[in-house]
């Protein structure tokens, strides 16, 4: 890539900083230059965001159905799969699987519901309820 | 309290963590593209079956922590290293070295490193960088991605240091541990041995998953991924293919240009016309990820998305794989002085 075919898009990671880019001057020199951005990773980004919310939204409506327990609303909105869960919280993975069960959640006693509550920087009663908006 | 310390901005964290903190211990030859080049940092890698954030897991990279590692080594330069199981001990011991005077490089955690934008912040624990001092109840930080310094309160730098997951940083901190002074000569075997890890790496380890059969057989599989995914899920995986490529800073094939750059510093060294040539070649590889990465763009943002797009997209991985492969080769050709 030549210093003039740096590309200067709008990132996310503009707000904070220009990223230094390695590319070549006009006689194939090595040089670095600021970059503000690239549009191609920009939108990959998105892409993955995207995912996300239609991740989140689809957890929503599986609690809203009592299919699940909010439990997965939470992990989904807290971008973790169950492995960093149960890193956060010390349970196994086994055991936040069984806690996925509207039944088995509603039974759990107020020590348990904190572990999780902490683990997504809430408290215990919004853990227990999902707005329906 | 403050140490003496000069931030210098990189395209990757490691490599600036690496290069500032060996800086700051009397290594002044030392450049980003020397401490990737001689930390072997370049390398590709596509894990089977582990998942990552729902998509392929793939790396550009060695191991986080291995070009740390690495560059001491080969510099001769001894390196602390702990871990902790205790917050008030990991915060104890950075005290201890920030009053003894010595810059600290720590891993940590981004998903709640406060000043990154949140669309960036995913679980990702492989972050790096350095603490060089305290005003009050603020660290001050040098993030090596970043143009500026910055701060975190205590609480924030605990959090991130303490980050849980896949590669838990558990308050990991290192620094080298003693001034060194290093001479040219030993910098120009480290970037010979750095050279001969790096052929190694990418040429030969067995089975199509890591160095140039890695990417090879990454194209392939792209090639099946449209039939076995379907496309909104194969875009998915592409856009992650992407972000993993473009981590931060290393903006298209990032690493193939720094390591191009590290040829032509090696050059200064060796004097070798061939590292002239195979630098070009990096570029040539650098510039073809890049125009993967527009491809696969396409793909992910619903501009294109049939079989023969995913077929030219896996056939840049093809091309890229050839391109490497010629360019190690070249180098594990080379006769050192």
């Amino acid at each position: 890539m030549k210093k003039e075919e740096i590309p200067q898009d709008d990132g996310a990671l503009n707000k904070l900083t220009k990223e230094v880019v390695y590319a070549v001057d006009s006689e194939g020199r090595y040089t670095t230059a600021l970059s503000t951005g690239w549009n191609v990773k920009a939108t990959a980004l998105d892409v993955a965001w995207k995912d996300i919310e239609e991740r989140v939204a689809l957890a929503r409506q599986k609690v809203l159905n009592k299919e699940v327990s909010p439990l997965l609303y939470f992990m989904e909105l807290n971008l973790m799969d169950t492995a960093t869960l149960a890193a956060y919280t010390g349970f196994w993975k086994w055991t936040i699987q069984r806690h996925m069960k509207p039944s088995v959640f509603n039974q759990l006693p107020e020590k348990k519901l904190q572990q999780y509550a902490t683990a997504f920087n809430i408290s215990v009663a919004e853990l227990k309820k999902i707005d329906p908006a | 309290m403050k140490v003496d310390f000069e931030h210098l901005q990189a395209a990757h964290c490691e490599n600036g963590v690496t290069t500032n903190l060996l800086k700051s211990a009397g290594v002044n030859q030392l450049t980003e593209p020397l401490s990737f080049g001689i930390g072997s940092g370049i390398f590709f890698v596509y894990i089977p079956l582990l998942k990552i954030n729902n998509g392929p897991a793939i790396a550009f990279r060695t191991m986080p922590g291995l070009i740390f590692k690495r560059t001491c080594n080969a510099l001769r330069i001894p390196v602390i290293r702990k871990k902790f199981s205790s917050k008030e001990t990991a915060e104890k011991v950075l005290e201890e070295c920030l009053q003894a005077g010595q810059p600290v490089g720590c891993q940590v955690g981004v998903y709640f490193l406060t000043y990154f934008p949140k669309e960036y912040r995913f679980h990702f624990n492989a972050h790096n960088l350095i603490v060089y001092g305290r005003e009050d109840d603020r660290y001050l930080i040098s993030d090596p991605i970043m143009e500026n310094v910055t701060t975190l309160s205590r609480y924030e730098l605990e959090r991130v240091r303490f980050a849980k997951g896949a590669l838990a940083p558990r308050g990991q901190l290192y620094y080298p541990k003693q001034h060194t002074v290093v001479t040219d000569d030993q910098i120009k075997q480290a970037i010979k041995n750095g050279i001969k890890k790096s052929v190694n790496d990418m040429l030969r380890i067995p089975f199509n998953i890591a160095g140039v059969k890695g990417i090879a057989g990454t194209g392939k599989k792209i090639k099946r991924w449209k039939n076995q995914l379907g496309t909104q899920q194969a875009g998915l995986y592409l856009a992650q293919l992407v972000r993993m490529q473009e981590e931060i800073g290393t903006g298209g094939g990032g690493f193939r240009y720094i390591y191009g750059a590290f040829l032509q510093e090696a050059y200064a060294y060796h004097r070798n016309e061939a590292l002239l040539e195979i630098s070009n070649q990096f570029t040539q590889s650098g510039d073809r990820w890049r125009n993967a990465a527009v491809q696969a763009a396409g793909i992910y943002k619903g501009r294109i998305g049939t079989q023969a797009d995913f077929d030219v997209m896996g056939d840049y991985l093809l091309e890229i794989a050839e391109i490497e492969k010629k360019a190690f080769t070249a180098l594990g050709q080379i006769k050192w002085q």
